[in-house]
């Protein structure tokens, strides 16, 4: 089935005319309506915009002109990306009915490369959530076990790849909400160094912390959608001016001698005993490859939750100070300037981005900044140099991605709870660094279980030669989700 | 923490709360900040506090008129408007 073929096999069927790219972005549009019902992960489908798409494809191809390098590959974007003429929300209703006048960054280079956007991908309200049940649309069901999340804030993004409804999909991971959700899906997501990727156009969350990135069903997949939107872009301030490699070409498959470091503190008494097990198959694996396997220590480790609870909320409580009901989105009206910003933020925040503005105003008030804000960017910093000191002795870092596989709807009863799903991913944000999720395996009732990589700042090639010897290794090979028809 | 306190903070981050949301948010913030008590204990003494994720220094472009957004595309998602012009509620009355 051509839904299942991925990234390179698809660019390539097309740019050798074996199949045209209509066919393609019909095939994945007939899947979607007969799927995603169940599913749930898209919040808009943009069928017609991709026909055109596609057709201009095929046309390209019909006068010899040469395809770029995704020419006809049919991907869809979480809903924080900004799309010239479709709606953007941020799975608010905030947004609801914005649409935007630019492209981000991201979507442009897509366009360049000559993918096909399918449509927008459910999220966490303005990301916030590891679940995706902060959507104020409706749920995303994992198509694992659909009476399960898929994880978040980008259970979407990786609900739509595991579902074959796109070939490969972006994502954002401000603290985990690339890798989480793929763990929980049974895919590859890449977080990548901060500033690798360009955020002009991405709806900010916490702007120290985001950064864009692929999911996809490989890691040889997540490789080639990376390579086309990673780069310097003038737009973002922070923006990294540093070449791209080519990054399928570090799959190479040998990883002997690659020194693999195990922090004892991401592998405690509670971990979940399944992924334990998926770990240590791992790690066996790894080592049977010659890899060195060696136990490090990260010390601050359990200050990471409490630090990333902090810096994030006080981010996001400025950044969303710009939904006030002015320049876009839902205005309720009040007699008062004043008193129209409320009514019209109170409106339109659902309850958990609510709690982090909150939270993030608390932090940051006249009084309180040294107490909170200052010690939280301290103590990053303090994460930061346990990596550092890390990495003088280990290429890359294992670790597994989540405490736990995919959890049924509702079982996280308080925001702590929900927290915790991503103690292992908030690290890397904070640090700045790479990290990668890849499968290592099935639950025996059946749930994916996702493997953390996290790497030296701009080492994604390291990373991702590491992953796709995991993929290789103990991936989940052509096991396809239960629950929906192949 | 306090209903008055709550109050203060949701009007700092021009929020209208409801009651509920008011008495739920006490609790929440309560028991999140309590969780955050481990970062009091950590030594920071002398750590200078980490704002980016990687160090950075503020790039500067030449002085030159570029390409924007047209201003009818800028004011174009506004939920009221008057020509080029956003409007909002009386700001002196």
């Amino acid at each position: 089935m051509i839904e299942w073929l991925g990234v390179g096999e698809t660019a390539r069927r097309i740019a050798s005319g074996e199949t045209r790219a209509i066919d393609v972005t019909e095939a994945f549009l007939a899947r979607i309506a007969a799927l995603d019902g169940k599913v749930g992960a898209y919040l808009a489908v943009a069928g017609d915009t991709a026909r055109m798409q596609a057709e201009g494809i095929d046309r390209m191809r019909a006068n010899n002109v040469p395809l770029p390098a995704l020419a006809g590959v049919p991907i869809a974007l979480k809903d924080v990306l900004v799309t010239r003429g479709l709606a953007t929300t941020a799975a608010s209703k905030i947004l609801a009915g914005w649409i935007p006048p630019y492209d981000a960054t991201v979507v442009e280079k897509l366009h360049a490369a000559g993918a096909i956007v399918l449509g927008k991908l459910n999220c966490d309200e303005f990301a916030m959530g590891s679940s995706t049940e902060n959507s104020a649309y409706h749920k995303t069901h994992n198509p694992w076990d659909l009476a399960r999340v898929p994880g978040g804030s980008s259970g979407g993004s990786s609900a739509a790849v595991a579902a074959g409804l796109c070939a490969a999909s972006l994502g954002t991971d401000t603290g985990g909400s690339i890798r989480q959700p793929a763990a929980l899906c049974g895919v590859v997501g890449v977080k990548p160094t901060y500033g690798r990727v360009s955020r002009h156009g991405v709806v900010a969350f916490a702007s120290s912390l985001d950064q864009v990135g692929p999911l996809a069903r490989t890691v040889g997949d997540a490789a080639l959608v990376l390579e086309t939107i990673a780069g310097f872009d003038p737009r973002d301030s922070t923006s990294l001016d540093a070449p791209v490699p080519k990054y399928r070409d570090a799959l190479v498959g040998d990883i002997r001698g690659l020194r693999v470091g195990l922090p004892h503190e991401y592998f405690a008494a509670d971990l979940d005993a399944d992924v334990r097990a998926a770990l240590e198959r791992t790690k066996q694996a790894l080592a049977d490859r010659g890899a060195e396997l060696i136990e490090i220590a990260l010390p601050h480790t359990h200050l990471a939750l409490p630090a990333y609870y902090l810096v994030a909320p006080a981010e996001a409580s400025s950044n969303l100070a710009r939904y006030d009901g002015v320049r876009y989105g839902a205005r309720a009206e009040a007699g008062s300037l004043i008193e129209m910003y409320e009514r019209s933020r109170g409106a339109g925040f659902g309850a958990e981005v609510k709690r982090r503005i909150m939270l993030g105003t608390y932090a940051l008030r006249s009084g309180y900044y040294d107490q909170y804000y200052k010690k939280a960017q301290q103590v990053r910093a303090l994460i930061k140099r346990d990596f550092d000191k890390a990495f003088q002795h280990v290429d890359v870092i294992l670790t597994p991605t989540t405490p736990a596989p995919a959890f049924p709807f509702g079982a996280k009863s308080s925001p702590l709870d929900m927290y915790l799903a991503d103690v292992f991913t908030l690290s890397c944000n904070l640090a700045g660094l790479p990290g990668a999720s890849v499968p290592c395996g099935l639950t025996p009732g059946g749930l994916p279980i996702g493997a953390q990589l996290l790497g030296k700042a701009l080492d994604e090639p390291t990373l991702l030669r590491a992953a796709a010897a995991i993929e290789a290794a103990v991936g989940l090979g052509d096991a396809r989700p239960r629950g929906l028809p192949s | 923490m306090t209903k008055e306190e709550v109050e203060a903070i949701a009007h700092l981050a021009r929020l209208h709360l409801e009651p509920d949301e008011i008495e739920r948010m006490r609790g929440e913030l309560a028991a999140i900040l309590e969780h955050f008590g481990a970062l009091a204990a950590a030594d920071t003494e002398g750590v200078a506090p980490m704002t980016h994720a990687v160090p950075m220094d503020l790039r500067l472009r030449p002085d030159v008129v570029a390409p924007s957004l047209p201003v009818q595309d800028a004011v174009g998602g506004a939920p009221e408007k008057a020509g080029e012009l956003f409007v909002v509620p009386a700001v002196i009355t």
